[in-house]
């Protein structure tokens, strides 16, 4: 597998995009979905709910375990992903595009995140 | 259980086909090959492949074989005809549950207990403190045997493709030796998967063979490798106990509803097998008062019940989760779990699951969640 370039990850690995107009958007990388195995159920923030890197802002249940989803960068939820809520192996399918979790309006730019490389080599794959 | 896991013969294999990999009772198990839920879906719509090399067996011998077992286990093992398995447990003195077990009876004075990974040594101690006295011989034959099952609704074609046994004849719970792919396997139409399916025990430098052989026979049908994580959710679905969740030392079969598989009528041993006087107790407090029983549960919402939850009902607790898992085939969470008698009648109202602080409404259900179409 390979983790986007254009991306910056988190160790919780979690994803999130570069910022336009102030929004980034969140989601977990391919290694974290392969490793949940078929996720059947995502409980993520509400709109209008503020979130703080690092800190736990959903869930994330597969067959196997229940994962605490963590925010990688601290704003305002501007849109949770409703295909995913209805849809949730779209996480497996589709975890740097359609499987995207939520959107945020950036407070400020994270500093300490993971380039695709780096992330590669943290996680191993 | 040893610090670095067993592995099976098919290790390699595993490897190669991409397995996820999990430490199961002391032995690295494939977990899932790619999806768990398609593995699923496969064995309930055409079939599929596991490794289950990690159950233990163990072989009784002898011209007291059957009284050893009558003795030694809770159920009437002389009533098991050549070539034919019995469902049954071995308990302790006070009727707590050591393990669940299939018995073949193999040969007139031949029978091979398969064991629980995880409970091989102590059923194999068990057997072997229980036999002084009887002219019959407890042999550890873990290492003697790969075992193979081919699962699902297309198990039998797949299976006829590569032997010549009589699998027509071979009924639900029963085991024949043959050849399957040109090695010496005995056919067992045994599984834990509520579907129809064979279990195939070989010799472990055969297992390999067979296993390709199998791929390939059941390509053509839809046929995939399936790790242990389908089949805990294709047993939680058939309502089939799992050691160490439903069935546990504290518990008894009665306890465990499954008082069935406890014979006083035995051909010998009725009277003194080992736990039956705690089980006599045991099966007339079920009758008169059970504390609680085994129900299922079946999820209104979408969060999913996991073993050690309380069940809860006017904000108290009632329960407690055993096994639960996001069913493949229904589409909802569901779990096993032991409740108050008092709340345990399917349908009864108000049920719910403490699942991270918030009570989520669950229905109480008879078990099983599945049963296959025949």
């Amino acid at each position: 597998m390979s983790n986007p370039q254009q991306l910056r990850y988190s160790k919780e690995h979690e994803w999130l995009s570069a910022t336009e107009d102030g929004v980034a958007t969140v989601g977990i990388t391919e290694h974290a979905a392969n490793a949940l195995g078929d996720v059947v159920f995502v409980d993520l923030p509400d709109v209008g709910a503020t979130v703080t890197a690092g800190e736990t802002c959903g869930e994330l249940e597969s067959t196997k375990s229940v994962s605490d989803l963590y925010s990688p960068v601290s704003g305002e939820v501007v849109e949770a992903n409703q295909d995913v809520v209805e849809d949730p192996s779209l996480v497996n399918s589709a975890p740097f595009t359609g499987g995207w979790l939520f959107k945020v309006r950036v407070a400020e730019e994270p500093g300490d995140l993971l380039s695709a490389d780096e992330y590669t080599e943290f996680s191993g794959s | 259980m040893s610090p670095t896991p067993r592995h099976t013969a098919l290790d390699a294999l595993h490897r190669s086909l991409g397995a996820t990999m999990t430490d199961f009772a002391g032995w690295d198990m494939p977990l899932r090959y790619g999806s768990e839920r398609d593995e699923h879906n496969a064995v309930r719509t055409r079939a599929g492949l596991f490794d289950l090399s990690h159950m233990g067996e163990i072989t009784v011998t002898g011209p007291q074989a059957v009284d050893l077992l009558n003795y030694a286990l809770v159920g009437n093992i002389g009533s098991v005809g050549t070539g034919r398995a019995r469902y049954t447990m071995i308990c302790q003195a006070d009727g707590g549950i050591l393990d669940d077990l299939i018995v073949y009876r193999l040969q007139d004075q031949e029978f091979m207990v398969v064991a629980n990974a995880g409970n091989a040594q102590v059923v194999l101690d068990a057997l072997t403190e229980r036999a002084p006295g009887f002219d019959a011989q407890v042999r550890d034959d873990r290492d003697a045997y790969a075992l193979i099952a081919v699962q699902g609704p297309e198990s039998p074609g797949i299976l006829k493709s590569v032997t010549d046994a009589d699998l027509d004849g071979l009924k639900y719970y029963a085991g024949l030796p043959g050849t399957v792919a040109g090695v010496p396997a005995l056919i067992a139409r045994t599984g834990y998967t509520g579907e129809d399916g064979f279990e195939l025990f070989v010799a472990p430098e055969h297992a390999e063979k067979l296993w390709r052989a199998l791929t390939e026979a059941g390509a053509p049908a839809g046929l995939v490798p399936c790790g242990l994580s389908c089949r805990d959710t294709l047993r939680l679905e058939a309502g089939m106990p799992l050691y160490g969740h439903e069935l546990t030392t504290a518990l008894t079969p009665f306890d465990a509803g499954l008082g069935r598989v406890v014979k006083f009528d035995k051909t010998t041993h009725a009277d003194d097998f080992v736990g039956a006087e705690a089980l006599r107790a045991a099966a007339e407090r079920a009758e008169a008062a059970p504390p609680r029983k085994l129900v299922g549960l079946v999820a209104e919402g979408r969060r999913v019940p996991r073993a050690g939850m309380s069940v809860v009902a006017d904000g108290k607790v009632i329960g407690e989760v055993t096994s639960g898992a996001p069913s493949p085939t229904l589409g909802k969470p569901i779990a096993m779990a032991y409740v108050d008698a008092a709340h345990a009648a399917p349908g009864t109202p108000g049920v719910g699951v403490d699942i991270r602080g918030t009570h989520e409404p669950y229905e109480v259900v008879a078990l099983p969640f599945y049963k296959r179409q025949k």
